[in-house]
């Protein structure tokens, strides 16, 4: 069954231009994800998305507060790209800056359900199951090693899954 | 710097998440998104698997993202111990018990799983899709909305 998997909706990588492929990451880069990530904890956890009341009075209506920061961030993030875009501003390494879509299947409709309920029921998406650990939250390796075992299965059952 | 040490304003945590996509960008030279990092990890962890998922995909381009999760972490950690006068439990005390146990591992199998075969979570593709103007994002974001209803407004009296 593992070799009858021949369609995929995302073209390879090798099919990208040679100047646009992947650079490897330079150690100042890794260091930039790094403080990047300790950043993004730091908010996680003093915006409080990683908390588990905060997602479900989002999905209760009872408070604005989640809506308010991920439509805020939205904006942020679309004004920034429209600035990079507009400007054609690269990298500090050089490199241009460009977005790759996502595309559409079906998986993007499924997929997203059972993430949101998994949303639901943990108080986390991906980022703040890290966040939730590092931040002094034990039961969070719970959510973490289900969610590697869902990450398994969908590696797993993607041949049959529609796409 | 009173404020500091309480809870941020939505005001200031939206902007400064959101500016996550062009920092990483800017410094990284990379798309802003969390839940590849459960693939690498897998990846990394099957490095003989002949599945097509970990077998096709490159271990070494998506290094960043482990890098990325334990700065996460790291964050948090300053977070809590370093930047809060009275440090709020991410989880309910109910959650610390066996049920709360098997609902954690139930519904992170649902994140793993979800957020594999949708391409993306709410990173990915809430914040750097849609603000991409890519409109199977917006779909997606739409659909976690509409899991996450579901099961807090059909199941929540049983769940919770």
């Amino acid at each position: 069954m593992e070799t009858t998997d021949t369609i995929d909706p995302q073209p390879p990588e090798q099919a990208e231009p040679a100047e646009q492929a992947k650079p490897a990451t330079s150690p100042a880069a890794y260091l930039m994800v790094l403080l990047m990530g300790v950043y993004l904890g730091l908010l996680f956890s003093k915006s409080e998305v990683a908390h588990w009341q905060r997602i479900h009075d989002m999905f209760l209506f009872r408070e604005a507060h989640m809506y308010l920061i991920i439509v805020t961030a939205i904006v942020v993030a679309m004004f920034s790209m429209q600035v990079i875009k507009r400007f054609q501003i690269r990298s500090i390494e050089g490199k241009p800056i460009k977005y790759s879509p996502k595309p559409y299947h079906t998986g993007v409709v499924i997929g997203g359900m059972l993430f949101g309920a998994g949303w639901a029921i943990t108080g986390a998406c991906p980022g703040p199951i890290y966040a939730q650990i590092g931040g002094g939250q034990p039961m969070a390796l719970f959510t973490l090693v289900g969610a590697l075992l869902g990450m398994f299965s969908y590696a797993a059952l993607k041949p049959k899954l529609p796409h | 710097m009173q404020w500091l040490m309480q809870p941020w304003p939505w005001w200031l945590s939206g902007i400064l998440i959101g500016l996550t996509v062009p920092l990483l960008y800017l410094l990284a030279g990379k798309a802003f998104g969390i839940s590849t990092s459960l693939q690498e990890i897998g990846a990394l962890c099957s490095p003989h698997s002949k599945l097509d998922y970990f077998a096709k995909f490159d271990r070494k381009a998506n290094l960043w993202t482990i890098v990325f999760a334990i700065g996460i972490a790291i964050g948090a950690f300053v977070a809590t111990h370093f930047l809060s006068a009275d440090p709020k439990p991410f989880l309910p005390a109910s959650m610390e018990s066996v049920s709360g146990a098997i609902k954690l591992l139930v519904g992170g199998f649902l994140i793993g799983f979800g957020t594999r075969y949708a391409g993306g979570c709410t990173s990915g593709h809430s914040i750097t899709g849609i603000s991409n103007l890519n409109w199977p994002s917006l779909l997606a974001t739409v659909c976690f909305f509409a899991g996450g209803l579901a099961v807090t407004w059909g199941l929540g009296g049983w769940l919770f």
